[in-house]
């Protein structure tokens, strides 16, 4: 999988309230989309953060990969990450 | 320092009158005196006390311009008015038309002059956008019933219907353009603008320039959108290209005074259409001074003929949210302007 980009105009708070500051658009995500968000800030491969989802939030391989890959294409279609 | 203000009907579509006030009154640098400029007796902003501290009944400048400067001469012999900041774009061609008898007065504005105001006239703005490369939706100008025929072979419903000065409908078919044009054009005249209708966000921009020259902008986002299309609260943004795209405008109007650029981000190209130049500040210009850049403060430095610096950023994600409030006033009040057309609140 290609490495993940966080746009640079995203906001990220602790609280999980998006801000993107190019378009004014305002988002909330849970603490597993909190999760991702920061190991795609940290850098984290894509791989690496589906190990890391497993093992925090105690759930199996397969549907720590579905819900990254759910998550991360949303993040695509509202053009809050890029693939670099 | 007398500085009076038209546009204080702080109504359901509010004129700028009242924030341009707060914005002076709330910088710290401003300790003069406000006069209001009213064309209606229960223009909600004469009311109040922290707005203005004097009130007076104009005529419209469609009166005639003779009326409106021997109103305004009047009021200047009592309150020695400094400067004027007229606020609604149906009074700027009057009041641009009187700045040199206002002027032999002692009276001042910061205007643009009436070559600037045509170019981005509703009914101008694709032919001023196509000449300088920015991008707009497509229109045609109606000025019969009969030119609303030619809609089917132009552009494609819904469409919107604009008034030559305000107002907008979005029409679904040509019954309802009809009704849209006759509702219009009786209120503000011809031509109606009628304008390909683009799916997508709004964003608009309150700038002010200076022969040209962008001296402040502030770009925001409205958040929620009033039945009548105005944005009743917005976020500030940070969006190089619409800062860029206002410059653009600026630069080629070589604008002097307030103004608003309104844009909508079309969802299928990514891309900004400018949908309109108002030549004054919107009624949403506080956030510009809530964001670090006092834009009417800034006016009327310019207009005062003083030096004032480009601004050159503000606070991103800085929100405003309209609100209305009922405010309580004894008939006496509203006796008092009705009567002498004058309206004292200190």
């Amino acid at each position: 999988m290609n490495p993940l980009t966080i746009t640079p105009d995203l906001a990220i708070s602790e609280t999980g309230f998006l801000f993107l500051s190019s378009t004014g658009e305002t988002f909330t995500v849970n603490e597993l989309g909190k999760r991702i968000l920061k190991s795609l800030q940290e850098g984290m491969s894509q791989e690496r953060i589906v190990l890391v989802i497993t093992e925090e939030f105690d759930v199996d391989p397969a549907d720590a990969q579905r819900d990254f890959l759910d998550f991360v294409g949303l993040l695509k279609h509202l053009r809050l990450v890029v693939e670099a | 320092m007398n500085v009076a203000v038209t546009g204080l009907n702080n109504v359901d579509n509010p004129g700028p009158g009242v924030p341009v006030i707060r914005s002076l009154r709330e910088s710290g640098e401003f300790d003069g005196r406000i006069i209001g400029l009213l064309y209606d007796t229960l223009e909600p902003g004469a009311y109040l006390p922290s707005v203005s501290d004097a009130n007076y009944v104009i005529p419209y400048p469609s009166a005639g311009l003779d009326h409106l400067f021997a109103r305004l001469a009047a009021i200047h012999e009592k309150e020695k008015i400094d400067v004027i900041i007229p606020t609604l774009d149906s009074e700027l061609n009057g009041f641009i038309k009187l700045a040199p008898r206002l002027k032999a007065l002692g009276i001042r504005m910061f205007l643009p002059d009436k070559d600037q105001l045509n170019l981005r006239a509703k009914d101008k703005l694709a032919d001023f956008c196509r000449k300088h490369q920015i991008a707009v939706p497509a229109n045609i100008l109606a000025s019969s019933v009969q030119d609303l025929y030619t809609i089917q072979s132009h552009l494609d419903y819904p469409v919107a219907v604009k008034g030559i000065f305000y107002d907008a409908v979005i029409a679904n078919n040509f019954d309802e353009a009809l009704a849209a044009f006759h509702r219009l054009s009786g209120k503000w005249g011809l031509p109606i603008v009628v304008q390909e209708f683009v799916h997508g966000d709004e964003y608009n921009v309150c700038a002010l320039g200076n022969n040209g020259t962008t001296v402040g902008a502030v770009a925001m986002k409205k958040l929620y959108i009033t039945d009548k299309g105005k944005g009743w609260s917005g976020i500030t943004i940070r969006e190089p290209a619409l800062l860029a795209l206002t410059e653009k405008a600026v630069k080629a109007l070589r604008w002097n005074g307030g103004l608003e650029l309104e844009f909508v981000k079309d969802k299928t190209t990514n891309t900004y259409l400018l949908l309109e130049i108002n030549p004054r500040f919107p009624a949403w210009v506080y956030l510009t001074a809530a964001a670090g850049q006092n834009l009417p403060l800034a006016a009327l430095k310019l207009a005062l003929g003083e030096h004032v610096p480009m601004f050159d950023s503000y606070d991103i994600g800085k929100i405003f949210i309209r609100y209305s409030w009922d405010l309580i006033t004894d008939i006496k009040r509203f006796e008092e302007i009705t009567v002498s057309g004058e309206l004292h609140n200190v």
